[in-house]
């Protein structure tokens, strides 16, 4: 398998605080790795990391061979299309509804016409649980709801590895499964993915690969979810 | 001692190098990418339009005031023909621009901040880039055009507004005809009077957005911050305006 993300002696502090000491891994196409740490681990910084959100103090990331470290926002713009990101509480558009939180990566980077966005966001809406809910304003929405809109956004332009942040967090054990039904069908599909969670369950179900941040370097870094004791993380 | 000078002077540079960047960007932003067309003519209506009434009243009392306080002292000395030269004239040169400012930094900067403040506070700043969009592009263009174009109008009202509350309290208070009044304004004025004061309103439109935008975009977590950055914002905002208001004054009246 092909190794499609990279990260090599990643450093990063805030102010005088290291955060991340000396962190490597790889991302292999097709797999899910699963990153778990404790609180203010750095799990989600080193996510952002992955699109360019946050910046390095050292160290090299690449992402389809090519280091993303010094990239400038514009340079960016191609990651990012083949990135998704998903975020913990959707960050959804507030001023929008749900049809134009979807329509938002289709506008901006296709030369769609309206009749096109419109089907397409139906059959993601259908695909996502959605469906009947385009007219909407983000606001209203549960926040399961929140989630999967946010999931369903982030595949709009069908990217190849999607990065997903505490998708489970704060919800009921229903909207839970839903959206690790969601995950495993992305798995299906071909996409490569990396979740950070703290949801242990979550984890075993939809994860290849784990690997845990301790103390800001990689402790435990093992193929096959089963090896994992509890002690371990 | 030492140490509050360190603090002073480093958040100092970073502030000034943060609005040179911001501005930067901003301008590569309005004449390298996509113009957001339908998101700048919903800002004029937010920040122009929907500020219109602070700045008719606000015109309209000062217009007021300013007259019955210069028109008492004139009446003292036999001045009161003097009068509307003397207040139409503030009200071009000075007090419609500065006042337009002052109410639009505290009404439009202080509603830029706290909007993008918890945009970023809710990740949807951060979802835009993530999408590979430019928030600048999106977010921070927008509001720093629609500005540009609306406050020299909100100035030219309150300039209206501000002359209009004059000419009232002349002819009530100080029994000058109207008709005397506007002859006056006329007769005595240059173009370049009137437009000496309009064209601040350009640079204030700019003091006004450019940091309010910049204080949105530093908010990290937090009602808290949004609330200290938008406090921040009206404040850096107001100093820009009047100490902008000096140095602009000093220059048109050089030319």
């Amino acid at each position: 398998m092909a190794s499609l993300i990279q990260v090599q002696n990643f450093k990063k502090s805030f102010g005088d605080k290291p955060v991340h000491k000396d962190v490597s891994f790889e991302v292999f196409e097709g797999e899910c790795l699963g990153l778990i740490g404790g609180s203010g681990s750095g799990k989600s910084v080193l996510l952002r990391s992955l699109i360019g959100l946050e910046k390095p103090n050292s160290g090299h990331i690449m992402v389809f061979g090519q280091d993303i470290t010094r990239f400038s926002e514009a340079q960016l713009i191609d990651v990012r299309k083949k990135v998704a990101y998903v975020f913990q509480n959707g960050a959804l558009f507030d001023s929008m509804t749900v049809f134009d939180n979807l329509a938002y990566p289709l506008r901006e980077h296709f030369n769609m016409n309206e009749t096109m966005i419109r089907e397409k966001i139906l059959f993601q809406l259908s695909e996502f649980g959605l469906q009947g809910n385009e007219n909407l304003q983000t606001g209203n929405l549960s926040g399961g709801m929140q989630k999967r809109v946010g999931l369903a956004r982030s595949m709009m332009m069908d990217p190849q590895v999607v990065l997903y942040d505490e998708p489970t967090a704060g919800l009921d054990p229903f909207n839970t499964k839903r959206i690790q039904d969601l995950i495993l069908e992305m798995k299906k599909k071909g996409k490569t993915s990396i979740l950070v969670t703290h949801d242990m369950p979550t984890a075993f179900r939809v994860c290849d690969r784990m690997i845990v941040i301790k103390e800001g370097r990689i402790s435990e870094d093992k193929d096959g979810v089963q090896k994992f004791a509890e002690g371990d993380v | 001692m030492t140490m509050a000078l360190h603090k002073f002077f480093t958040d100092l540079f970073m502030f000034l190098g943060g609005i040179a960047g911001l501005s930067r960007s901003v301008f590569e932003a309005l004449f390298k990418s996509r113009f957001e067309f339908k998101s700048t003519v919903d800002q004029v209506f937010q920040l122009g339009i929907r500020s219109m009434p602070l700045i008719c009243v606000t015109a309209f009392s000062v217009g007021m005031v300013i007259t019955l306080q210069s028109g008492m002292g004139l009446t003292k000395f036999g001045g009161t023909l003097y009068l509307p030269k003397a207040v139409s004239l503030s009200i071009l040169w000075e007090l419609g621009p500065l006042f337009t400012g002052l109410m639009v930094a505290a009404r439009a900067g202080a509603g830029i901040t706290s909007e993008i403040g918890s945009m970023m506070v809710t990740q949807q700043i951060d979802a835009m880039r993530a999408l590979g969009t430019s928030p600048i592009r999106k977010i921070v263009v927008p509001r720093v055009v629609a500005l540009f174009i609306t406050l020299p109008i909100l100035v030219a009202l309150a300039n209206f507004l501000g002359i209009l509350g004059s000419i009232i309290v002349c002819s009530n208070q100080f029994h000058l005809d109207p008709y005397f009044y506007m002859q006056k304004i006329t007769t005595s004025f240059r173009l370049f009077d009137y437009l000496s004061g309009f064209s601040k309103s350009f640079f204030f439109s700019l003091f006004i957005s450019i940091p309010a935008c910049y204080f949105g975009l530093q908010v990290r977590e937090g009602a808290q911050e949004v609330g200290s950055a938008t406090t921040r914002s009206v404040v850096v905002g107001s100093i820009l305006i009047l100490v902008g208001d000096f140095f602009l004054s000093k220059i048109f009246w050089v030319i």
